[in-house]
């Protein structure tokens, strides 16, 4: 079997590598220009110079670690539990996890704000509220990921043989399933990273600076900076899903996953 | 189930709720109550009795109109975003190529499907603007983008954009069903003299159809939910359901929260029809697809 592209498939595939491409290089040039044809880094400068840019970086990233420790609080014992003792329960808890994909991000803020109108301001005054809203925008992927890794690892009889062993429910959860599922958590938490980092509906309604508010508010008064930033977030997405996907061949099943802010 | 023997100490169903109670209170408090409070919050006045103005209101005027958008452009970025998407990923998974292409193609595609909203909208801008690197480099070339009527602000220029989060997907999503068309069937076929179209006409489309069309109604909820791409984008140039809803929204305020709970409903029914065909199309995928 001859490995050349034939013709018509090298069009297709230069085509779309044209497409994929040239925004990318695009973005760079535009972040690069200085007025009057000439280059330099001013651009990059103005946003190490500028606090907001820490400020909003740094408030998404705790954002999404805090995302991710709740996802998984909420998930790995309730995942573990419906696949050893209670399968009758697992196309309920699936059916809520996929959920979300019905209820998109805007929609479920309609809904959070409607509900919670008149909550006490320490609850809806801080962004800490945002992690409520993630932890559903994330449930889809993280679900997915822990099922997937729990049907890779017999933990029936790991569950037995630790038990057998002496250890009770917390010994066997946290020192016997948890390290058989490092890929999956992993990867549930990579994806959890890039969704977070991009998120823009619930934080915009909701009026909090995130990130992606923040890379907003300055494509509105300041085009080259804004080019920068989207190339940060571009390597930041790149970051996360390199991972994702090194950890999807250590887990021998297909990570696709697709998640993140419209 | 397994049989007993590893029983605790506590009963069964006291274990379960309290390993599960967590699981089950926040995704009622946070998913499942906010949902059900766009249920029926469409169907009430601010008196809080049954009306049906709020869902006649989203048949009418501008909110119609961004219905009609939003579908528009779901269906056509589905359509073609779908269409590239496949053809990409024949020609690198299809067999036949060096196995890198394939690795590189969904590689990227993994990337550049979650790379979406605000930042996506700047790349474009950076491209296709006004000021952008293409638009200038084809206005030097003699070609005057802008000058023809085009603009990156329009249907046409946020579709342009939608692709680039819809073909990733539409590579992600076929290349298995791809994978599964087996090389004995082509060469089966041209034993018995088929042609490169009656292939596809008689046995390849066939068996990849349900895989292709769900694929394209996946893309098409996926336009459907976005907001962030055409509000970074456009800035309510185009009306989307999308962007319409955070317009009431606005502010942390609802100025008519119930107009805004209709046109969620809105979209909520549409989605579901929507995952509703793609789960039955996924069943009947799943005879071929391993």
């Amino acid at each position: 079997m001859s490995r050349r592209v034939s013709p018509g498939r090298a069009l297709w595939l230069g085509l779309g590598a044209a497409y994929f491409i040239i925004p990318l290089v695009a973005t760079m040039e535009f972040s690069l220009r200085a007025g009057g044809g000439r280059y330099d880094f001013s651009a990059y400068a103005f946003i190490l110079n500028d606090p907001r840019f820490r400020e909003s970086f740094l408030l998404s990233f705790g954002l999404a670690l805090e995302t991710i420790a709740v996802a998984l609080v909420l998930l790995v014992p309730t995942v573990y539990w419906v696949h050893l003792r209670l399968p009758r329960l697992r196309p309920v808890v699936e059916f809520i996890s996929v959920l979300p994909f019905v209820v998109p991000a805007i929609v479920l803020v309609v809904g959070l704000l409607d509900l919670y109108r008149g909550a006490p301001e320490f609850f809806v005054g801080t962004p800490q509220i945002l992690v409520a809203g993630y932890v559903i925008l994330a449930l889809p992927y993280v679900y997915r990921a822990l099922d997937a890794g729990m049907r890779a690892i017999d933990i029936h009889t790991l569950t037995e043989a630790a038990q057998s062993l002496g250890a009770g429910w917390t010994t066997t959860l946290f020192r016997v399933i948890l390290p058989n599922l490092q890929a999956a958590v992993l990867s549930g938490a990579f994806i959890t990273l890039a969704i977070v980092m991009g998120e823009f509906t619930l934080a915009n309604v909701l009026l909090f600076n995130t990130f992606s508010v923040y890379i907003n508010y300055i494509g509105e008064t300041h085009a080259t900076p804004a080019a920068a930033l989207t190339l940060i977030s571009f390597a930041i997405t790149w970051v996360a899903m390199l991972g994702l996907l090194g950890l999807g061949r250590q887990l021998g099943g297909r990570q696709a996953q697709i998640g993140g802010a419209r | 189930m397994r049989p007993g023997g590893l029983r605790g100490r506590r009963p069964p169903g006291l274990a379960a709720v309290i390993v599960l109670a967590p699981f089950f209170a926040y995704t009622l408090a946070f998913l499942l109550l906010p949902s059900a409070s766009v249920l029926v919050g469409a169907f009430q006045n601010e008196q809080g009795e049954f009306t049906l103005a709020n869902v006649a209101a989203i048949f009418e005027g501008q909110h119609l109109q961004a219905y009609i958008n939003s579908l528009q452009i779901s269906a056509a970025t589905a359509a073609a975003g779908g269409l590239f998407g496949f053809l990409m990923a024949y020609a690198a998974a299809g067999g036949g190529g060096p196995p890198w292409i394939r690795t590189a193609l969904t590689t990227f595609s993994g990337v550049a499907a979650n790379f979406a909203g605000v930042p996506l909208a700047f790349a474009f801008i950076a491209t296709l603007g006004t000021t952008g690197l293409l638009t200038q480099m084809l206005k030097s070339a003699g070609i005057d983008l802008y000058g023809a009527g085009f603009t990156l602000f329009s249907f046409s220029g946020l579709a342009l954009t939608y692709l680039y989060f819809q073909m990733p997907l539409m590579i992600l999503v076929i290349v298995p069903a791809i994978d599964g068309l087996r090389r004995e069937w082509r060469e089966a076929a041209a034993n018995l003299g088929a042609s490169g179209f009656e292939y596809w006409r008689y046995i390849g489309l066939p068996i990849l159809w349900p895989s292709l069309l769900g694929a394209m109604v996946l893309l098409f909820g996926n336009a459907f939910a976005a907001y962030a791409t055409p509000y970074a984008l456009t800035q309510g140039v185009i009306t989307l359901v999308t962007t319409q809803i955070g317009n009431v929204l606005q502010g942390n305020v609802l100025t008519d929260p119930h107009l805004g709970q209709a046109l969620a409903l809105g979209m909520i029914v549409v989605i579901a029809v929507a995952m509703a065909t793609y789960a039955a199309l996924q069943r009947r995928t799943a005879r071929w697809v391993r």
